[in-house]
């Protein structure tokens, strides 16, 4: 498998306060991989970062072998411009704790607007697209809704069928189901476990340890803005090495 | 001590004995007659009163100098709206973009045509061929290819529609930018982690829903606007205000003519409400879960009820 994401010794510092101190991570092609961590450690940042949301101070990261807001030059990183770093953005897909939806439009609009607007398919195309992905989230008889119309979990679901919308190579996950009542959080995980099944390349950041058990290559675990253990889930969720692992289980677990 | 409580035994009264009295309010009573007393006078007092000579008032209501005058206060006020409205959206852009050049440039714009009263401002753009006599085209501080005499491209309409477009884009530009800041930070997250253009994010996510915030206040600038147009008699120009002041001072009759004014005031500014209803509703899609009825919708339902009864 070739490494789908690499980040090299990523920093990142908000005024002087640095959350993130030299990050490596290494993600192969069609793995699902499960970060972990208390909240504060740097989670968001880092897969903010991943899509140039937030730019990091010092490290590179790149994705599908293409460096992200950035070219380099030399030994210089010059930064890209926005219309390149947007088209960089369409090839990965995000989904919002908060989901995010667009309020203004319908399910099947919010699905078919990032394809139309990226001039990437046609507008009869991409709305047709949109009724597919819609299906594939168990929402087909909800594309005319308004967001608000829907429970938080189909908000949810619909968000990761607009982010499936530009057919991405990736998809980041910042706690998908952590707005949502505890009966809701199944559906959403099930869309999860069915993208995995296909192969798809994901980063999810979740508390949910029995899905990370069930679905991950590889669990994550971040302190304070570095990554203090990784490996398979029964490596680090049944035996983990560090103390602040074991603390941090014993708390979620319980 | 148990913790399940034993109901309290109700007496067992067949429920058809059992009639509903609503509770009496005489004090609501008793106000509503005296405003409908005090109304009444007042109607009595309009009918009645010979000093409203009415006979005038219907006379001049649909003259025709009055009706053109009528024109130039509508063309004032959809121009002015259209370009008050353009420049109000430039100067928000400005204001919230990320160079501290054109934000001091917008904050200062707005400092000054907020601070200078609208009838002061129209006088110097109706004298601004006494600055300069004539206005150039060409390269700033170099030669110029066209000559054009000031008071020939700034006529009286044209200084008066300058005014009100200048004055109206300072207030515009705070509208608009209270619509823009109203629009969560999520939104424009979303749409930049989806690789949606610049310009196709503020156009298609965050103008619509700014929009909400922007109309109820957009619709008290507007109408603000048209009153505001009977300012511009100072230049002489034939607005309604000025018409009925040319006619009273040639008839005399200068209640009469007043009523005549301010009733199409009133139906203008009733039109503009009504219209405010609508496109407010229409920019209500997806913010309510079910859009409130329309008065022609309710009244349909009150008839239907009204007639199954
Ligand atoms: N835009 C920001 N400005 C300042 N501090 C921030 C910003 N975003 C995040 N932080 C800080 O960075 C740290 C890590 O935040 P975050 O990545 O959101 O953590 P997590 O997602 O793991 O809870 C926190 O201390 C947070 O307060
Ligand atoms: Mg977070």
């Amino acid at each position: 498998m070739t490494a789908m994401v690499e980040i090299r010794d990523v920093h990142k510092s908000f005024g002087a306060h640095e959350v993130l101190h030299g990050v490596d991570l290494t993600v192969p092609g069609g793995s699902v991989t499960v970060v972990l961590g208390p909240s504060g450690s740097g989670k968001s940042t880092l897969l903010r970062a991943i899509n140039h949301l937030e730019k990091v101070d010092r490290g590179t990261i790149t994705v599908d072998g293409e460096l992200i807001g950035y070219r380099r030059v030399g030994d210089r990183l010059n930064e890209l411009g926005e219309r390149h770093i947007l088209r960089q953005r369409a090839r990965i897909g995000f989904v919002f704790q908060s989901f995010n939806l667009f309020p203004h439009l319908t399910a099947l609009d919010n699905v078919a607007e990032a394809p139309v607007a990226t001039g990437r398919r046609g507008r009869a195309d991409a709305r047709a697209y949109a009724r597919t992905l819609l299906g594939r989230v168990g929402l087909a008889d909800r594309a005319d809704a308004y967001p608000r119309q829907l429970s938080g979990g189909q908000q949810q679901r619909v968000a990761i069928a607009r982010a499936l919308a530009l057919d991405p190579a990736l998809i980041l996950f910042d706690e998908p189901t952590s707005a949502l009542d505890p009966e809701l959080v199944g559906e959403v995980l099930d869309v999860l476990r069915a993208l995995a099944a296909a192969g798809t390349t994901m980063i999810v950041v979740t508390h949910e340890i029995g899905f990370a058990r069930e679905v991950a290559d590889t669990v994550v675990f971040l302190d304070a803005g570095r990554i203090v253990e990784q490996g398979p889930p029964e490596q680090v969720l049944d035996h983990p090495r560090h103390e602040r692992t074991k603390a941090f289980l014993s708390k979620v677990l319980t | 001590m148990s913790l399940v409580s034993t109901p309290t035994p109700i007496t067992p009264t067949p429920p058809a004995t059992l009639t509903v009295v609503p509770a009496r309010h005489p004090g609501r009573w008793i106000a509503s007659a005296v405003v409908l007393v005090l109304a009444a006078q007042f109607a009595h007092g309009l009918a009645t009163n010979p000093g409203w000579d009415w006979p005038t008032f219907t006379g001049y209501f649909f003259e025709r100098s009055v009706l053109r005058a009528l024109a130039v206060t509508l063309e004032l006020t959809l121009a002015g709206a259209v370009l008050g409205f353009l420049g109000g959206v430039l100067l928000a852009a400005m204001r919230m973009s990320r160079s501290p050049i054109l934000q001091a440039l917008s904050w200062t714009y707005v400092w000054v045509f907020r601070s200078v009263p609208l009838i002061v401002q129209l006088l110097f753009w109706a004298n601004l061929g006494y600055l300069y006599d004539t206005l150039q085209i060409g390269v700033p501080f170099g030669p110029g290819f066209h000559e054009l005499s000031t008071a020939r491209l700034v006529g009286p309409f044209g200084a008066a529609l300058l005014g009100l477009a200048l004055h109206e884009a300072a207030y515009a530009g705070e509208i608009v930018r209270a619509g823009l800041l109203s629009v969560d930070q999520g939104q424009l997250e979303a749409a930049a982690a989806l690789g949606i253009p610049r310009p196709r994010q503020f156009r298609r996510i965050v103008l619509p829903q700014a929009m909400r915030a922007i109309l109820p206040s957009a619709a008290n600038e507007l109408i603000n606007l048209l009153k505001s147009t009977s300012v511009v008699y100072v230049l002489a120009i034939g607005e309604l205000f000025y018409q009925v002041q040319v006619v009273y001072g040639r008839n005399g009759r200068v209640v009469p003519l007043l009523m005549v004014a301010t009733v199409w005031y009133v139906l203008l500014t009733a039109l503009l409400s009504i219209l405010q209803f609508y496109v407010e509703r229409r920019f209500a899609r997806g913010a309510l879960r079910t859009l409130p009825p329309t008065p022609v919708q309710r009244l349909r339902t009150a008839l239907s009820r009204g007639a199954a009864r």
